[in-house]
């Protein structure tokens, strides 16, 4: 059975460790808040100026002045603090940030990601998106393992423009857990109920696959 | 000397065709509404807006972009604007895309007097273009070059007569950097006190980087995505 969005972020969200400063993307990166096991002190970080991120606020508590980075109304927790954009990229850039979650368009078995722009369709812009790939220590993709018309998004090499290069580590779809090291692309879990054979028939770059894959633990 | 202003009108006196300003604000969070109201009053053209994002249709840049009064945009994110991308599209609008991080280092950069440094953002793609490339602890980096603006216009919580500054939540985002990297800058508040009456130890933006300060008035405050739990 493959994971839907929630899964995935339940899968990343046992990356995460006591002490933790984790910066979340938009989409179902932001969806690993809702998983972080009890008891463990994580600290989320957005790049627009806060840390310690708090659930949504109830509709009497919304204020303009308090965002995410995804311009949604947000709330923040005991001990939280603000601050300008490049103090807080300097929390980024200076490796303060254990570990980054985004989403891609594509990803290479080098750890290279698109995840910016479409030639063709509008762009938008990047965002903080290269900031965080180019120095965050750990960076973990989540996304979807093929593309809407089926093709892979596990790739030799990207076909669209480049948000960074060499610094995927990690990659958590609706299939697989698949880690980026020296050599490439290598196989780690499979979600519940899928086989070797379909993750492999589904991943456009050389895969290093163990005799025994353990099934993801949900 | 008396920073003070009376108000929007008057702070914004010598903004001329075809100069670089700097807006503080992210998304619609923190930005100088009342100064952009009287930008758009006063119908200059040609301006090179320093802005994270442009807003969204008829709110914040969007105004400015509206009356096709902004020759280029320098920002990391810009979605979220028909009006942006039909003159972006049309190539009626310039843009310049720089990651955000990047950004916000170049204007802190231009406000304390570095001309250039070097970012690992951007390395190995479209940003780095044409740019310097240097390896340092082994990794690749890329030359940035630090930014200044004719005007930064800011926009903060409270403020005193002198013009020091205290913003508010995720507020502050672009506008402490930007306070420091305008020729002139003018800060607008949503509370203008006596100075004296701010705890300088809660200062964020000390007053030396502010030229001229009022107290705005009929704040909007419009939020582009009201995410609740309820």
């Amino acid at each position: 059975m493959t994971l839907d969005k929630n899964g995935i972020a339940k899968r990343i969200a046992q990356e995460l460790r006591d002490g933790y400063y984790v910066n979340l993307g938009i989409g179902i990166p932001t969806l690993v808040a809702n998983y972080i096991p009890e008891g463990m002190d994580v600290t989320l970080h957005s790049e627009n100026g806060l840390l310690g991120i708090g659930p949504f606020p109830t509709k009497d508590k919304v204020d303009a002045d308090l965002i995410n980075a995804g311009k949604q109304t947000v709330t923040f927790v005991e001990g939280a603090s603000f601050f300008d954009s490049a103090e807080s990229f300097g929390m980024i850039r200076g490796g303060h940030v254990d570990l980054t979650v985004l989403g891609a368009f594509e990803v290479t078995d080098q750890g290279d990601i698109s995840s910016w722009k479409v030639p063709g369709k509008l762009v938008k812009g990047m965002g903080g998106a290269m900031d965080l790939v180019a120095a965050a220590k750990n960076i973990i993709v989540a996304m979807q393992h093929t593309d809407r018309e089926g093709n892979s998004k596990l790739l030799k090499a990207c076909t669209l423009p480049l948000t960074g290069v060499k610094c995927v580590k990690k990659i958590v779809t609706d299939l697989a857990v698949i880690e980026v090291n020296e050599t490439g692309f290598k196989l780690v879990e499979r979600a519940p109920g899928v086989s070797v054979d379909e993750i492999l028939s589904k991943t456009a770059a050389p895969l290093a696959v163990d005799d025994d894959v353990p099934e993801m633990n949900l | 000397m008396q920073k003070v202003v009376k108000n929007a009108k008057e702070a914004i006196q010598g903004i001329q065709d075809g100069m670089t300003l700097m807006l503080g604000g992210f998304g619609l969070c923190g930005i100088p509404e009342n100064s952009l109201d009287a930008l758009v009053d006063a119908g200059v053209k040609n301006l090179t807006c320093i802005s994270n994002n442009a807003g969204i249709d008829n709110v914040g840049l969007g105004k400015l972009l509206r009356g096709q009064q902004v020759k280029k945009m320098i920002s990391s994110y810009v979605g979220e604007n028909k009006e942006f991308e039909r003159q972006y599209l049309s190539g009626e609008l310039e843009v310049d895309l720089i990651p955000q991080g990047t950004l916000a280092e170049r204007i802190r950069a231009g406000g304390a007097g570095i001309p250039a440094f070097f970012v690992p953002a951007g390395y190995g793609t479209e940003v780095q273009g044409d740019k310097e490339v240097r390896e340092f602890e082994g990794k690749p980096h890329i030359l940035e070059l630090g930014m200044r603006a004719d005007f930064a216009i800011v926009k903060a919580w409270k403020g005193d007569t002198k013009g020091n500054l205290i913003f508010r939540h995720t507020a502050n985002n672009f506008n402490n950097m930007m306070a420091t990297a305008g020729i002139i800058t003018i800060a607008e508040v949503e509370e203008l006190v006596p100075a004296g009456e701010l705890d300088p130890n809660q200062i964020h933006t000390p007053h030396i980087f502010i030229q001229r300060i009022f107290q705005g008035r009929n704040y909007v405050k419009q939020i582009e995505f009201a995410t609740t739990s309820d």
